[in-house]
């Protein structure tokens, strides 16, 4: 049966990752997307070249949408950033978004709850607290999977629930703003409670230099220093680390705690700088897509700070077409799904080369060359 | 055209019943030949014995037999016919089947589930499951299909994979070390499969270590050494060390022999009643072992693989800890309860035996392959800034330029992955790596596996040198010539205990070899 096609394609393994493809396969996979976005805009009766300047040039052109193409990526940036180190070593925290959220409530508790304490102390102690809300959100998975063995996948993602149903209760129950016409928001925040503005032409905020700071330290850490390496060791080959002395269980929760600790900043940050306030939703699915950043940009901070911009830039142009289009919101979710697939997709060229042959010649030489074991 | 079984079968009358025939069969990986010139022939109704030390060819053989692998040079001949088999698949359709030595199951589905995703066509479940129950009936191999795979026993998981196999009604059914997981009672039950596989006409080719079973069951033997077809024979009138004998070439030259005039040095690494639980199914349980190297001794330890030598690696490096202190003693420490890297700071190196994903990483370049292993130990010198563990890259590259140049260690650039090396490069890195520090105990499992022949003398040769100069060496091996060549005593494990060890000066290529078939390591011996 095999036999009656005339070629066959195989997928070979490389000895050596190539090093050309990790360099552009992030390109190939945006080029992808692209051509696959103008395919969809073309079968929704939209002239494609159009469709695709409103989407991705328009929001590029205007000073106030670069202000909320920072904004934007200010969050991305931050949780891919921990969730790189994750990701490298063999943690899989999908619950970002939870952490996020967390640390959001817990920043907030201080102008929700003493809303008479303005101090310059209120602002770092705010931020210090969204950490903390999150580590503690993280801390869950981590320690079911150190202890009991539970995949993490699904306890960080089932958290993200649990913590989305936490913040419409509090909104809506005992954080409730008691001067606000029983709208579910909590009071909004003010003066030493905001995070304030970078430049005066718009609403980039402080947030945007944590996001550059922690891209830095991350990507110190991970070039420069044993932990960085003892991530990527247990990352790769779990064996070599025992070998290295390295501890898996100490690494899976020390991971998980820096990704809880930059999500939960980056929901403070998001709270306090460009929103002023808790409500029932707080996050366009920052948590989720700073999963495709983080892989967008080979779980490589500097990388990664590319990455959130492209995907802020998504989300901008979801609304950009929403108006000028008249598309639904949704679009900014298809092309974001479809980023991730084709870059997932692409990867595999760094590890494998694509063989054509003809099948019925002399296929010796077809594979598992790589395979020495004798 | 009956073929008489008891009669040596290679006349050419006989060639036109053979059911398997291989000619002039080669593979090469590189440099290395790992089949070479093989021929073998397999006749309707006979039990096939392959029989050969580790690394002797036998898997790849068995690859090329099956599809997954082609080869470089002869012929497979099906019933007469060359064949060309270019794919699992197609050697199925062909009638050859296969079990393997580990499972390829699904544990969280349910016996009939897993064997109806390894036919083709769309049978449905049902019919599946009633056609299983059948033919377990008919072969002795009760099996319930509703069963979660999960809940088996290894014995019984085997029985899912021959009945599997024996689904797909094959003329040649592959066993590959198919008793090297059961118990001896799950074996003896296999045994009785097979007799009545024979019945039937089909022929298989067993592939195993255990002579005794070998001489019990099987009608011929085929015996692989160093990738080269060395003998034929026909088992039940050989004696189990004159196999063995075969398998492990007792002609070869003498080696040697590196006397210690020290017989009663001062110990530097003393194992006292070493127990390890297996972590896998697949893994072995070490039972009371004891062991005792001395300054500027080498011990080598002999077996076949499989017999707990990873296991007793992992012990003795400390990847895995031991109850109590006292099990493990290097230089008068206890150390059963430290970890790896304390007993690397106390002067201890470990060479694994798996060089990438264990003694290496793949992807990673040479310089942070040397960190690996040495980061600890070598902590003043190779990171700074208090706690913050930073790296200094150039002083860990200047240590790996070091070790290349030591060890001539062949690479394309200055530092690049270890995958870009051969074999036999990163080896002489990974030895360098540890010797560069000039180790007091040195463990190191497979010296010399799959590399060639100038790198495993360069090493063997550093690993003398460096007991010499007062270390305690063990070494840990399948390669007997390698055992003999190295040791100042030997001791063969099997099954998890180790036997005492013997003067390498004294003991025989011979006994080892039956040590290493399980034959003489009795109770009392071991008590002894």
């Amino acid at each position: 049966m095999l036999r009656e096609f005339p070629v066959s394609i195989q997928l070979e393994k490389r000895n050596v990752p190539s090093v050309l493809f990790s360099a552009v396969s992030p390109l190939i996979a945006l080029a992808l997307t692209l051509l696959a976005g103008a395919v969809l805009f073309t079968l929704m009766g939209h002239n494609p070249l159009e469709a695709l300047y409103f989407y991705f040039v328009e929001p590029l052109t205007e000073t106030w949408s670069l202000h909320e193409l920072v904004v934007k990526a200010t969050p991305l940036v931050l949780i891919a950033t921990g969730l790189a180190i994750c990701f490298r070593s063999n943690n899989w925290n999908i619950g970002a978004e939870g952490q996020f959220i967390v640390g959001a409530i817990a920043g907030a508790a201080f102008p929700v709850l003493l809303p008479g304490f303005e101090s310059f102390a209120v602002l770092p102690l705010m931020m210090i607290c969204g950490m903390l809300g999150g580590m503690a959100w993280a801390f869950i998975p981590a320690f079911l999977k150190n202890r009991f063995g539970a995949n993490e996948i699904l306890t960080s993602l089932m958290l993200v629930y649990v913590a989305e149903l936490l913040l419409d209760w509090m909104v809506r129950g005992p954080w409730r703003n008691p001067e606000g016409y029983n709208f579910p928001e909590t009071r909004s925040f003010s003066g030493w409670q905001v995070l304030p503005e970078m430049l005066t032409s718009g609403r980039a905020h402080y947030g945007a230099l944590f996001a550059i700071l922690g891209v830095l330290l991350m990507w110190f850490m991970l070039a420069k220093t044993m932990k960085g390496f003892e991530i990527s060791v247990i990352g790769q080959a779990p064996r070599a680390g025992r070998f290295a002395g390295f501890n898996p269980k100490a690494t899976t929760l020390f991971v998980f705690l820096v990704s809880g600790a930059f999500a939960g900043l980056a929901g403070i940050a998001e709270v306090s700088g460009a929103i002023g306030q808790l409500r029932p939703s707080i996050s366009p699915g920052y948590g989720f897509t700073a999963i495709i950043v983080a892989f967008l940009g080979r779980l490589n901070p500097p990388g990664i700070f590319a990455a959130g911009l492209v995907l802020a830039l998504s989300y901008l142009g979801g609304e950009a077409v929403q108006v000028s289009l008249q598309m639904s919101d949704k679009v900014a979710s298809v092309f974001q799904g479809m980023l991730l697939i084709f870059v997932l997709g692409c990867d595999t060229l760094i590890h494998h080369r694509v063989r054509i042959s003809r099948t019925g010649t002399d296929a010796a030489s077809v594979g598992e060359v790589k395979n020495g074991t004798v | 055209m009956t073929s008489d079984k008891t009669a040596a079968t290679s006349s050419v009358s006989q060639m036109d019943s053979v059911m398997l025939g291989v000619k002039g069969l080669t593979k090469r990986f590189g440099e290395v030949v790992a089949n070479d010139d093989v021929d073998l022939n397999i006749m309707p109704g006979e039990i096939h014995a392959l029989l050969g030390e580790n690394g002797a060819g036998k898997s790849t053989l068995v690859k090329m037999l099956y599809g997954s692998l082609q080869p470089t040079a002869g012929e497979i001949i099906w019933k007469g016919k060359p064949v060309r088999i270019a794919s699992p698949y197609e050697a199925r359709q062909l009638g050859i089947g296969i079990v393997f030595q580990h499972f390829s199951l699904f544990d969280a589905l349910s016996v009939a589930d897993n064997i109806a995703l390894s036919l083709a066509g769309d049978e449905n479940i049902k019919s599946i499951a009633e056609k299983a129950l059948e033919f377990s009936g008919r072969y002795g191999l009760p099996l319930n299909p509703r069963s979660m795979v999960g809940d088996l026993s290894v014995g019984e998981r085997q029985r899912v994979e021959i009945v599997r196999c024996l689904l797909q009604n094959p003329e040649l059914v592959i066993l590959d070390e198919p008793t090297s997981v059961l118990t001896p009672q799950e074996a003896e039950r296999l045994f009785e499969t097979l007799e009545i596989l024979k019945g039937e006409g089909r022929s298989v080719l067993f592939i195993s270590h255990r002579l005794e079973e070998v001489r019990r069951l099987c009608d011929k033997a085929t015996i692989l050494r160093n990738a080269k077809v060395v003998g034929e024979c026909l088992p039940r009138e050989e004696t189990a060390a004159s196999i063995a004998r075969m398998m492990v070439g007792s002609e070869i030259s003498h080696v040697r022999k590196q006397t210690s005039d020290k017989p009663e040095s001062q110990p530097l690494l003393e194992l006292n009643d070493v127990n390890l639980q297996a972590a896998t199914p697949f893994s072995v349980t070490l039972k009371d072992i004891n062991l005792t190297v001395g300054a500027g001794e080498i011990v080598g330890i002999a077996g076949v693989a499989g017999n707990g030598q990873s296991e007793l690696f992992e012990a003795v490096s400390g990847e895995r800890l031991q109850g109590h202190a006292g099990a493990i003693r290097m230089r008068g420490m206890d150390v059963g309860r430290k970890g790896i890297n304390w007993r690397r700071k106390h002067g201890a190196a470990f060479i694994p035996e798996e060089r990438l994903g264990h003694g290496a990483i793949s992807e990673f370049h040479l310089s942070e392959n040397m960190l690996l292993a040495r980061h600890q130990s070598d902590k003043v010198a190779f990171q700074w800034g208090h706690g913050l563990g930073i790296i200094w890259q150039d002083l860990v590259r200047k240590a790996t330029d070091r070790v290349c140049e030591m060890m001539d260690v062949r690479k394309p650039g200055r530092n690049p992955v270890a995958a870009s090396l051969s074999g036999g490069n990163l080896q002489k890195f990974l030895v360098g790596r540890e010797l560069d520090r000039q180790p007091s105990v040195l463990v190191i499992n497979q010296p010399s596996w799959g590399v060639d022949a100038g790198a495993a003398s360069r090493i063997r040769q550093a690993i003398i040198d460096l007991a010499r100069s007062g270390s305690a060496v063990l070494v840990i091996s399948q390669d007997l010539d390698e055992i003999f060549e190295l040791s100042d005593r030997i001791a063969v494990m099997y099954d998890g205990r180790l036997s005492s060890p013997l003067s390498a000066a004294e003991v025989g290529r011979e006994e080892v070899g039956l040590l290493m078939a399980g034959i003489g390591i009795s109770e009392d011996r071991h008590a002894a």
